[in-house]
């Protein structure tokens, strides 16, 4: 008896001694949308590229100047020919099974990869001659021919981004979905925690060795300073407001922008820098009117950037007019070709259509009326275009509906269209090889299908293009060789802040939401 | 009776199939493509083929409602297209929130519409009276999200007493499951009170104004006897045929409610389904929905005997 009450006093005072335990730092978010599918390679959805940053790592990464920057590599040796690139991984690299991640892992994952991102592609396919692993930490590419893509592309910041895998799991077909969801990034997927219209868990990975740079955009140290992030699955902006008020979730990461005044108005809750985005008009090239090039030039004439963005974002402090198809800011952005385009110039459009003889086609405008960033840019569409002589034909349908339909050649009056307006994340459009609907070939561009070889030609030199000085003069004729063809109209970026509480701190200021480096009090 | 109850469920069989096939060729024959859903998008024509391909839409309509029902004959209801998972265990799943929220509906409802309108019928033309119509009015007007936004505001942001949103399972502990139901349950009761109050205090007008009503006065009873023995049995057919077409009607209020207050039960992930064209998990969702409705129906036809002995099968 004595004996036990002196092994609970002992006790008691070595507890008393290890101080209070410290409570386990949960980060609740409320993103864009559920998590329905984890594969980041098998879909391009952005909510499956951001599960990806959670768990898994990349070689490389572009910084917050857009640099590419070695993430899960060590060194990176050029060879004078600029045809042999040798990558060693850094040490210490670890899968969330606890074994080494190895060369073999990486030359899988690359594989798998570059069978379905449209980059990846055209860079392995073009360019690599071959991919060994003189060593489990050495990956050997061999080109056929130099290109200044290749780390670019193995850095890609959005979809699909070259994520690294298990060479079990890098060797699923790329058309099938992976199940193993284990990485080597800083998170862990709780897969028991997971349900799918409720909610997604991630746990620090507490061997992840982050670099010893301090994080930059996607790039450098990724340091994780909470234990758990549950990503919340509310569809209603409106309630994750009041989620966000009441201190149920700590991150909203796209508060439509007009309940912005509400995280002012409140002393608990601030905004951050959050993701940018263009809002863009996609041209069918398949369908009259828009088989007449001058009356394609005409849109240009018609639409002017700051009626759409006043309608679709109203608050100038997050938008911007940019007359470039490449993000203003990134080092592709040029205005060339733009002069005296996209100003609201009716009489010019007007005459145009005179010139170009349009006989009063109606324009069919798909406007998608679900997704609040979207909705307001098809009604200033349609006024624009009428105002500059189109006549327009606006049928408004859910944003999945358009998906379809978009795919649809058939002709506008029997179930096809002319014009749609969507919007895209800047990470995606940063050069012409990136801007999917800078494709012009034909049946395989994305729907829209403009066919130019001109503009192709372009394209495949930019991949050719050895230094950043050659890159720019291509990117800029790449834009005035789209807006003779007119494959899509830029109509001007904004800005989507991320509202957070006021003890959530060091937001990483990236294209992508990643919660690495963010700390809460 | 026994054949009555047989004859109906066998009766259950061709209407299961009509919906079936009503559902199935709907989804098929719109302008839907989950594969484009899927893919994202920056996907091409290919990928977006592929995915095509691996979810058989690629195959003849006959061929894809052929292999549906044949499945389903074998317990099959098929695979999401977005979850991975077999659509009755994604349903297993979400059942509790939607049972659980279901049911805390239909007892507030009942619990608070039935004195409602009792009161109401008794003191016709009175104050009580106009304010549990006004009520009624009010309620059956506004719709549920508009509901829900107010009390949250109310009970969540203002006074914050209970949690916003979400929903917390009864096994992880029964204070934090009622904290979490109540706002729901709440804001979608209230139409039904409305609904429910309104048909009790008809019917149970109806039935005071009977003779053996009369009579029971007559005969010296009190209000609260005749209430009790006489009226409220007599009215008793139409309430519970109310209350039960109420129940069936939920389902379409849990659908805005748990969007509303992020709830994971059947309602979200109706919405979610539909959303994503998610065509297995929409089918058997409306295959469920329907088959509950025809049972709700049966239950309703049957308590009628029960309530009132005229009535036989």
């Amino acid at each position: 008896m004595r004996f036990k009450q002196l092994a609970l006093a002992a006790a008691l005072g070595a507890a008393a001694f290890a101080g209070p335990v410290r409570a386990e730092t949960v980060v609740k978010a409320v993103m864009h949308s559920d998590v329905k599918i984890i594969d980041p390679i098998w879909t391009t959805a952005y909510i499956s590229r951001n599960v990806g940053y959670m768990i898994y790592d990349t070689l490389y990464a572009l910084d917050a100047k857009g640099d590419v920057q070695p993430e899960m590599v060590d060194t990176t040796d050029i060879s004078a020919d600029k045809l042999t690139y040798t990558i060693k991984l850094r040490d210490g690299l670890l899968w969330h099974d606890g074994t080494p991640v190895t060369a073999d892992d990486c030359i899988a994952s690359i594989k798998r990869w570059s069978a379905k991102d449209t980059l990846g592609q055209k860079v392995f396919s073009t360019f690599v001659d071959n991919m060994s692993t003189p060593d489990a930490k050495t990956i050997v590419i061999k080109l056929k021919e130099p290109t200044g893509l290749l780390l670019f592309a193995l850095g890609k910041p959005s979809s699909n981004v070259p994520f690294m895998m298990p060479k079990r799991v890098a060797e699923t077909d790329p058309n099938k979905q992976i199940s193993d969801y284990t990485g080597s990034g800083p998170f862990v997927l709780k897969q028991d925690e997971w349900k799918p219209g409720d909610k997604i868990v991630f746990t620090k990975f507490a061997k992840y060795k982050p670099r010893t740079e301090p994080a930059s955009g996607l790039a450098g140290g990724k340091v994780v300073n909470v234990d758990r992030v549950e990503w919340l699955a509310i569809s209603d902006a409106q309630q994750a407001m009041n989620a966000l008020a009441a201190g149920e979730i700590d991150y909203f990461e796209q508060p439509p922008h007009d309940l912005l005044p509400l995280v002012k108005g409140d002393a608990n809750l601030k905004l951050v820098t959050g993701a940018t985005g263009q809002f863009t008009m996609r041209i069918n090239s398949t369908q009259p009117p828009f088989t007449n090039p001058k009356i394609k030039q005409a849109l240009w004439y018609a639409l002017n950037q700051e009626d759409f963005l006043k309608a679709a974002v109203g608050n100038a402090e997050y938008y911007k007019t940019c007359k470039s198809f490449y993000p203003c800011g990134t080092p592709m952005a040029t205005d060339v070709g733009m002069a005296g385009l996209l100003e609201g110039n009716a009489k010019k459009s007007q005459e145009l259509l005179k010139e170009a003889g349009y006989d009063g086609t109606p324009v069919v405008l798909m406007a998608s009326t679900d997704l609040p960033i979207l909705t307001n840019l098809s009604p200033v569409a349609k006024q624009l275009l009428e105002r500059g002589g189109f006549k327009v034909d606006m049928q408004s349908m859910d944003w999945q509906t358009l998906v379809a339909r978009r795919a649809k050649k058939d002709a506008p009056n029997a179930g096809g269209w002319n014009i749609f307006n969507t919007a895209w994340v800047t990470a995606d459009i940063l050069n012409p090889a990136m801007v999917g609907f800078m494709n012009a070939s034909c049946e395989k561009a994305l729907p829209g299908w403009p066919c130019d070889p001109a503009l192709e030609k372009i394209r495949e030199a930019f991949l050719r293009a050895p230094d950043l000085a050659t890159q720019k003069q291509l990117a800029a004729d790449a834009q005035k060789e789209a807006i003779a063809y007119t494959t899509h109209i830029p109509l001007g970026e904004y800005d989507q802040p991320i509202a957070v509480r006021k003890n959530i701190n060091n937001t990483m200021v990236a294209p992508v939401p990643v919660f690495w480096n963010l700390t809460k009090k | 009776m026994f054949g009555y109850v047989l004859r109906r469920l066998v009766s259950t069989i061709p209407v299961m199939l009509i919906v079936a096939v009503f559902v199935f060729l709907m989804l098929r024959v719109g302008p839907h493509d989950p594969a484009a859903i899927i893919a994202g998008d920056n996907a091409n024509a290919d990928q977006i083929a592929q995915i095509r391909q691996q979810l058989g839409l690629d195959k003849p309509l006959l061929t894809q409602l052929f292999v549906w029902l044949s499945a389903i004959l074998h317990g099959d209801f098929g695979e999401s297209f977005f979850f991975k998972k077999k659509v009755v265990s994604l349903i297993a799943d979400r059942i509790e929130p939607t049972l659980a929220l279901a049911i805390c509906t239909s007892i507030l409802a009942v619990v608070i519409a039935v004195p409602l309108g009792v009161v109401a019928a008794m003191r016709r033309g009175s104050m009580v009276d106009r304010l549990v119509m006004g009520f009624s009015v009010l309620g059956f007007s506004v719709p549920v999200f508009v509901i829900g936004y107010v009390l949250i505001y109310i009970f969540a942001i203002k006074f914050p007493i209970l949690p916003v949103q979400g929903y917390s399972r009864i096994a992880d502990g029964f204070e934090p499951f009622i904290r979490s139901i109540i706002l729901p349950s709440l804001t979608l009761a209230v139409v039904y009170v409305a609904l429910i109050a309104r048909m009790t205090r008809t019917s149970v007008l109806e039935v005071l104004g009977e003779d053996y009503i009369r009579t029971a006065y007559a005969r010296g009873l009190t209000p609260l006897q005749v209430l009790v023995r006489h009226a409220l049995p007599n009215a008793a057919v139409p309430i519970v045929t109310v209350i039960g077409l109420g129940v069936a009607l939920l389902i379409g209020g849990v659908v805005v409610t748990e969007s509303v207050f992020a709830i994971p039960g059947i309602g979200r992930l109706t919405v979610d389904a539909v959303l994503a064209r998610d065509f297995p998990t929409i089918q058997a969702i409306i295959l469920l929905f329907s088959f509950i409705y025809v049972m709700i129906n049966l239950i309703i036809d049957v308590s009628y005997t029960l309530l009132d002995p005229r009535i036989r099968y």
